[in-house]
């Protein structure tokens, strides 16, 4: 079978072509939706996509503006009938803002934009979304890029995160020990992406499409488009 | 025509950067006494309240002020709302 994704494009995304090559690189599909398509057509998708970038200029507040856009109507339907949404840095900050995962983001630690190579420890295996790291692979390496992606949460929501298994990344040094040292900017618990407890919406700071090409120095990235294909797969049988 | 002001800041138990470097800036320039800087942002909001009394015009920022102005899961709000010129 096909695997389709639908990457959600809105005024500002600028991650949207490196995640439609980065899928098609894989063998499978991709299409674009414009922000104001209040139906979106997303039925027609095996998982939607919100892509890094910078939506509405990052105006009030990152993913604030964008999480009130027509489209997003559409992806709250297409969460509540069960379909696979991944937030992508900017992506996930906007799951954030409409509500479709807990907590919020706020500026790095150091206040500065940070872009480097991160490792992370894959906490959730058994997500849509990083299931083929089960066997393969529980330090991942692939780019950050963000200046909001420090992740803060209150204690009981925290409580609830660890309680409910949805911690399913943390940024971690390369042995895969979670220190403080290895948190490039200051998110709670070191936390780089979380899913809701339904586990069918992930939202991750780092960048997957950036690490889907040995060109581009890391292939890790691959795991997480190849988990949500096989989930499907697997649905699907 | 009526005018209103919404600030918002982040929570006291949210760490805010820009503040602490602001307060650091201060020292710098010499002002001790300066104990604690929270950086916040405000709105100056133009109202058509044609119909509405404080109270509706209140309720009604307050509701916005949830829904877009601030993210209540960091931010806190104050809402002001000015005197009619």
């Amino acid at each position: 079978m096909t695997v389709r994704f639908g990457v959600v494009v809105f005024p500002g995304t600028n991650c949207d072509h490196d995640t439609k090559c980065a899928v098609e690189g894989l063998g499978y599909e991709a299409d674009f939706v414009w922000h104001n398509s209040p139906h979106g057509e997303l039925d027609r998708f095996d998982c939607v996509v919100l892509p890094g970038g910078f939506a509405y200029g990052d105006y009030l507040r990152t993913g604030a503006i964008a999480a009130f856009s027509p489209v997003i109507g559409a992806v709250k339907r297409y969460i509540d009938n069960g379909g696979l949404v991944i937030g992508i840095c900017n992506g996930f900050q906007v799951l954030l803002e409409m509500g479709a995962l807990p907590g919020a983001m706020v500026r790095n630690r150091d206040l500065r934009f940070i872009c480097r190579f991160v490792d992370l420890l894959v906490k959730q295996a058994d997500t849509p979304f990083t299931a083929a790291c089960r066997r393969v692979k529980h330090v991942l390496r692939m780019p950050i890029s963000h200046f909001e992606g420090n992740y803060y949460i209150d204690e009981a929501g925290l409580r609830s995160l660890v309680d409910n298994n949805q911690i399913v990344l943390k940024y971690c040094d390369s042995d895969g020990k979670c220190t403080p040292k290895s948190n490039p900017n200051g998110a709670t618990f070191n936390i780089a992406g979380i899913c809701n407890k339904r586990r069918n919406v992930f939202g991750l700071m780092p960048h997957p499409e950036r690490a889907s090409d040995a060109i581009l120095g890391a292939t890790d990235g691959r795991l997480i488009f190849d988990s949500i294909a096989q989930s499907i797969a697997g649905l699907a049988l | 025509m009526r005018r209103a002001r919404v600030v918002v800041w982040l929570k006291q138990d949210v760490l805010d950067p820009q503040g602490r470097t602001i307060n650091e800036a201060l020292h710098g320039l010499g002002y001790e006494l300066v104990e604690d800087v929270r950086q916040g942002k405000a709105f100056d909001i133009k109202l058509n309240d044609d119909g509405l009394d404080d109270d509706e015009l209140l309720a009604l920022l307050e509701e916005m002020s949830k829904r877009l102005l601030s993210n209540p899961v960091i931010e806190d709000f104050k809402i002001e709302l000015l005197h009619k010129s």
